[in-house]
């Protein structure tokens, strides 16, 4: 059984500055759970990328293995999408992005795919800095195999069959800075403001941008106890700051600069437009955003928005000096050094 | 004790202990003899340890152009205190031991049957240089020098090999030609120069090259284009992907910007290794890993993916002895079954079987085409012999018309001018369907790649026709690959042989030589060397028009054997196996003591010496 939605557009719908409507962003009929955070987040990367008037095809989506690594069929039906095998989406995106720089790269995951089996892997994603968006679905359990505890479940929450999580769960904002990520966020799948706003910026980030999404999983783990629930993540959520993308060209005017709200400048000259709602944090240290985590963590708050961000990022090409070609654009004559060298290389060996 | 004259036939083992900087003098001792114009065959035989332990090195020289291992040694330079016992054991009754005569030979390691050389290497390098790391080093360079005189070798030709391979540190070269010299005066003034085994010039080298299958390989990625290498360290292959850096750093770096026009990237683990080659492949560039069968084990699941969502991908898989860590730095062809059924489900990859370093280089470019072609894993089978140790072999070869095949790659054109596209219909009827690289038109062309089951337009079903469909397309790719493989290399192949042999990597060295020894015995047999699984259809027919044919491998269960009868459905009865897998490069002798004997399903273990000798 394939799901394929109509292919009907109205011809009313908006359209942005490349002519693409919003459902041209969109992919194939949802198998998910209704009332699935997930979903949420799919419509929240169709806004986001409509919104920025993202070519489809110049947008490569790479996942792994779960209800999360599911969704990259659910949008941006004409992008390339590679479903990769569990927790192994970091190094496929890695040698996607060695062979081409020139694409964006949005990677899905889920908290299992990311914490557990492809903790090894996500790590060094981060250390290599791969250009890319890395989302995590985050439910706190494994909803596919029907339930069990991930490894970012908080301990003493209680699973959907009564039992207390005896184990530390993993931040994975808090290792991500720790691991020198440069931009590290984490939202809420029920908060579209604030997510597609994240989402826009994680776009623009030359260089690793990780978005851990609190996720409630409706089948598994949204039960009284659990604190990936979506009535616990409402009750307990605090945010650092309203935030905004400004694009490239729109004009700052003064007034945007008043108050609490900050301008922090994006490397094509965009900006992300913030109004702090957290009193001492600073998203561009390091300290600060680490230390926030850990009070939030310590009053049971989960705190949402951007965590921190360092916009003097070098990417996996910087650092290993690639050429401004793309790798799988390079012709054959720039490649194989031909039959001359191969006689002088065939004399040192005699 | 004989005394007649041989001449360019000989072995020759050096037992020294690892890190002293002997490798780089023995070396040079095998480059003399190639220099020379005779066919020479070294041998790194090393422990798993950087520092302290025993490790030999085996040279064997021939002047009819065998270059497998021969057994017995006739010369040991015996310069290990360790190992020194079971060196003076392995010598071959009429040989000689040279040692190093400072301290006086014990008693009990006196045997009647050899021929002592003592040479007060460590009193010479006291005398004559001034620092200890200087003695140990320039030691190996006296004993170097003392053969050169006993062999009757030419000295200019190491003179001239000191100079070059210290071209870079010219303050070195004064230093080693006076060792040279020590070495020389010492043997002349106390022993009857030359020894009856002796070295004479030959010109049966022709224009050929002594190079390194693992060097070799990494030099045919880069002719092939290949500008993505990921990899994690494992003996015996980092040297591939270190042979490929090597050579991306001197020919592929822009001379205009400077920038790289490659990416190497040293994974995690093999799993991420294999992952960044598929996701690079994935992508439209050329990209491939090396490791050795633990990596292999690591890799299967990638594997399995790369088999059925159909990425193109380039393995080098360097054997070494098996099974979990076995003994790692050892020889072993024993990754044929993990290879060729690697991962769940019904799988099966390409394997292509060079056997000597130029078909290291060849095989390794053709894998690039075999792999876009086929858009599935190729793999490279070689083992830690030929990876690891110089071999005589012809020049590498690259014709300049020769134009990469991309394989089945739909453009944006095709899209515009409204070919049909779907990922995995089967348009031509060969069972390869068409691919389009992603970001190539902005609304044709794009698809979902996954490890799960897909209709022919990629799209996501759990009907069982359609994954039946798609499994027997797959199957159909294979038989279509099987007539695109290497052919087999069929090297005798007479009517009134009723036997044969049939061999494939570093095996054919032995066979070959075991032959013409079968020959001599008025044994006649029919030869053929394997170089690509699926098999060609030759194969088949080979193994039907004999009785009986002997499958040479080194491995315990007869690996090559399991597949041919699997694959090709050919009566075991038909199939006998000559099988070694003590960790050493098998040789001829062994060949055919097996064949004579009719034991070749019992190994036979009374030439595993030097492997017993390692835990002494």
């Amino acid at each position: 059984m394939t799901y394929a939605k109509p292919n009907f557009r109205h011809p009313a719908l908006a359209k942005n500055e490349i002519g693409f409507s919003k459902r041209d962003y969109e992919g194939a009929l949802s198998t998910l759970c209704a009332g699935c955070g997930h979903d949420s987040i799919s419509a929240a990367i169709v806004q986001a990328c409509f919104e920025m008037s993202i070519q489809p095809h110049r947008l490569a989506k790479l996942s792994g293995i779960g209800c999360s690594s599911k969704t990259p069929t659910y949008f941006l039906g004409n992008s390339h999408g590679f479903n990769s095998v569990h927790g192994r989406m970091p190094s496929v995106a890695t040698g996607a992005i060695l062979a081409n720089k020139d694409l964006i790269y949005l990677g899905v995951s889920g908290d299992g795919d990311t914490a557990s089996i492809g903790m090894g892997q996500f790590v060094h994603a981060i250390r290599r800095n791969l250009n890319m968006v890395y989302i995590v679905m985050n439910n706190g359990c494994y909803g596919l195999t029907k339930g069990q505890d991930s490894a970012t479940a908080d301990e003493g929450s209680v699973n959907k069959s009564g039992a207390e999580n005896p184990f530390q769960g993993i931040d994975l904002c808090g290792l991500g800075i720790e691991l020198g990520a440069k931009f590290v966020a984490r939202s809420f799948s029920g908060d579209k403001s604030q997510l597609i706003p994240l989402i826009k910026a994680a776009l623009k980030h030359p260089g690793f941008a990780l978005i851990d999404v609190i996720s409630p999983c409706v089948t598994f783990n949204n039960n009284a106890g659990s604190t990936k629930s979506y009535d616990y993540t409402r009750e307990h959520i605090e945010a650092t700051a309203a935030i905004d993308l400004v694009p490239y060209k729109s004009e700052i005017t003064i007034d945007q600069l008043e108050g609490s709200t900050e301008l922090i400048q994006m490397h094509d000259e965009s900006y992300i437009r913030l109004n702090k709602l957290h009193p001492d944090w600073d998203p561009m240290d390091k300290f600060s955003a680490l230390r926030n985590l850990h009070l939030a963590h310590s009053k049971n708050e989960i705190l949402t928005g951007l965590i921190y961000l360092d916009t003097d990022s070098k990417d996996l090409h910087e650092i290993l000096n690639t050429s401004d070609t793309a790798l799988n654009a390079l012709s054959a004559e720039e490649l194989c050094p031909g039959l001359d060298v191969l006689d002088k290389i065939n004399e040192s060996y005699r | 004790m004989s005394q007649t004259i041989k001449v360019n036939d000989l072995v020759i083992r050096f037992a020294n202990v690892n890190g002293t900087g002997s490798a780089s003098a023995n070396n040079m001792f095998a480059k003399a003899v190639f220099r020379m114009g005779i066919p020479v065959t070294p041998k790194n035989i090393f422990p798993s340890n950087i520092q302290g332990l025993p490790t030999w090195y085996e040279v064997r020289v021939s002047e009819k152009g065998y270059l497998g291992r021969r057994d017995g040694v006739d010369i040991m330079i015996a310069v290990n205190a360790q190992s020194f016992p079971t060196d003076v054991k392995n010598v071959r009754s009429g040989g000689y031991l040279i040692y190093d005569s400072t301290k006086t030979l014990d008693p009990e390691f006196i045997r009647e049957d050899l021929h002592y050389i003592g040479i007060p290497m460590m009193q010479l390098c006291v005398q004559h240089f001034a620092d200890p790391r200087q003695h140990m080093l320039m030691k190996n360079i006296v004993y170097i020098g003392a053969l050169a005189a006993l062999l009757n070798m030419d000295v200019k030709v190491f003179e001239q090999i000191i100079r070059e391979q210290f071209a870079k540190k010219e303050k070195l070269i004064p230093g080693n030609l006076e060792a040279l010299q020590l070495g020389i005066q010492y043997a002349k003034e106390n022993f009857n120069c030359p020894l009856p085994l002796r070295m004479e010039s030959r010109d049966l080298c022709g224009n050929k090259i002594l190079a390194e299958g693992n060097n070799a390989c990494g030099l045919g990625a880069v002719y092939a284009g290949a500008t993505v290498g990921s990899w994690y360290p494992i003996t015996p292959s980092t040297s591939v992907m270190n042979a490929f850096e090597k050579w991306c750093h001197k020919l592929r770096i822009d001379s205009k910007t400077g920038k790289k026009n490659f990416a190497i990237v040293q994974a995690e683990d093999e799993l991420a290794a294999m992952g960044m080659v598929l996701g690079a492949s994935w992508n439209g560039a050329r990209a491939f890993t090396a490791t050795s069968g633990p990596g292999v084990s690591l890799m299967s699941e990638f594997l399995g993916l790369s088999y059925f969502a159909e990425i193109p991908a380039v393995l080098i898989d360097v054997q070494r002895t098996g099974p979990s860590t076995g003994m790692p730095t050892r020889t072993q062809q024993s990754d044929i079954l993990a290879a060729a059924y690697a991962s769940h489900g019904d799988t099966k990859h390409i394997l292509l079987f060079p056997s000597t370093p130029t078909e290291c280089f060849d095989l390794t470019a053709k894998a690039f085409d075999l792999a876009e072609r086929f858009q599935t894993a190729i793999i490279v089978m070689i083992d830690l012999d030929l990876g690891m140790n110089d071999h005589l072999c012809e020049p590498f070869q690259w014709d300049p018309s020769k134009k990469y095949d991309r394989g089945k790659v739909m453009t944006a054109a095709e899209l515009e001018s409204g070919k049909i596209f779907g990922r995995y219909l089967d348009i031509d009827g060969d069972g390869i369907p068409y691919r389009t690289i992603p970001g190539t038109h902005p609304t044709k062309g794009s698809f979902f790649t996954r490890g799960s089951s897909r209709d022919e337009f990629a799209r996501y079903t759990e009907d069982g026709d359609v994954y039946a469909r798609n499994m027997n397309r797959l199957l159909k790719k294979w038989h279509t690959a099987a007539k695109e493989m290497p052919k087999p290399e069929i090297v005798r192949e007479e009517k009134s042989n009723k036997e044969a042999v049939l061999y494939y990597g570093t095996s054919s060295y032995a066979a070959l030589e075991a032959t013409d020894l079968l020959d001599l015995q008025g044994r006649r047999m029919n030869a053929m060397r394997l170089l690509s699984f699926p098999f060609p259809e030759e194969v088949k027919s080979f193994i039907d028009q004999h009785e009986k044919t002997y499958i040479i491998e080194q491995n315990r269960d007869a690996q090559m054997r399991s597949v041919l009868m699997q694959e090709l459905n050919i009566h075991p009865e038909k199939l006998k196996s000559v099988l070694q897998f003590n960790g050493m490069p098998i040789t001829a002798d062994y060949i055919v003591r097996c064949i004579q004997s009719e034991k070749s399903f019992i190994p036979q273990y009374e030439k595993l010496e030097l492997a017993e000798s390692l835990h002494s």
